[in-house]
């Protein structure tokens, strides 16, 4: 049967780096979401899901995402979070947190010389946080690869 | 974001070279190109479908256009976008330039007029093309996230 998966990013390069980690959830009952609706014509048969996008920049837009988010979670009910950024996927994590959710952050590729904002924060939310650079491993941020 | 730079600098080169087909996908944009054909945004599936079947990709230097153009084998010429002209909130794409832009394949301009310099280059000579690598990341990794999942 496998765990109930939800595997979410922002558009863009998050996105299609979330793509190329799909092996990993292969075989468990995986829900994909993201904010940009052509996408779903990559993610075949897996349950699809689209929130309005949020970032810091335009942090008044936080409510809508939440909302959003929230209600993919209670469709979803997932017991394991992938995320690949952004914002999006940590309001995800936050709020799926106190129903027993774990959570991962994969720390996007695009950040060679810090952790991302979101990154950052991710440490005091998700169950464990990684990055695709060795350089940037850290105490409780740890390297397994990279999507390339 | 908008990144009107890259848009008019193409739609520059689109003028000086009217024989060569350039589209143009403009997002947020202000700038509307006048020489090259334009679009605000490609659904993914034709996103990608014009990577795969290009000459050459200019792109910003962000980590999707990368990753799209190393699955499609294309050269892609990139212009970073710089936080001081609005472009982007952080410089993370000088970081990329600088620790992915140097994959074989990948080729970074450093501002507007070595863009559509480069441009013309890399059309006449595309040198090396970025190895094609598979769909999906390195099985080590996915294999790791799995055992996350599992556990």
């Amino acid at each position: 049967m496998g765990k109930r998966v939800l595997a979410i990013a922002s558009g863009g390069g998050h996105f299609i780096q979330l793509m190329r980690l799909s092996p990993a959830w292969d075989g468990h009952a995986v829900s994909i979401a993201t904010v940009d609706p052509t996408s779903r014509a990559l993610v075949g048969d897996a349950p699809f899901f689209t929130f309005r996008d949020v970032s810091r920049a335009d942090w008044w837009r936080i409510p809508a995402a939440t909302l959003d988010i929230a209600a993919i979670l209670m469709k979803v009910r997932p017991q394991v979070i992938i995320t690949t950024g952004a914002l999006p996927g940590l309001i995800a994590a936050t709020l799926a947190r106190p129903f027993g959710c774990k959570s991962l952050w994969v720390d996007s590729i695009a950040n060679s010389e810090v952790l991302s904002g979101s990154g950052g924060q991710a440490g005091r939310v998700c169950s464990q946080v990684v990055t695709q650079w060795p350089h940037l491993a850290a105490d409780k941020v740890e390297h397994w690869g990279s999507v390339l | 974001m908008p990144f009107d730079r890259l848009t008019r600098a193409m739609d520059e080169w689109a003028a000086a070279n009217p024989d060569i087909p350039v589209e143009i996908q403009i997002g947020k944009g202000d700038y509307e190109p006048r020489h090259a054909k334009w679009v605000r945004k490609l659904a993914l599936p034709d996103y990608q479908a014009r990577v795969a079947g290009c000459a050459l990709f200019v792109a910003h230097c962000g980590m999707g256009s990368i990753i799209s153009a190393i699955e499609a084998g294309k050269p892609i010429l990139m212009l970073p976008r710089l936080q001081a002209m609005g472009e982007h909130n952080t410089d993370h794409q000088l970081a990329t330039a600088k620790h992915v832009g140097v994959r074989p394949g990948l080729h970074v301009a450093a501002d507007a007029d070595d863009l559509k310099a480069r441009a013309s280059a890399l059309l006449a000579d595309t040198g090396t093309a970025p190895a094609p690598i598979s769909r999906f990341a390195d099985p080590a990794f996915t294999l790791r996230i799995r055992a996350f999942i599992e556990s």
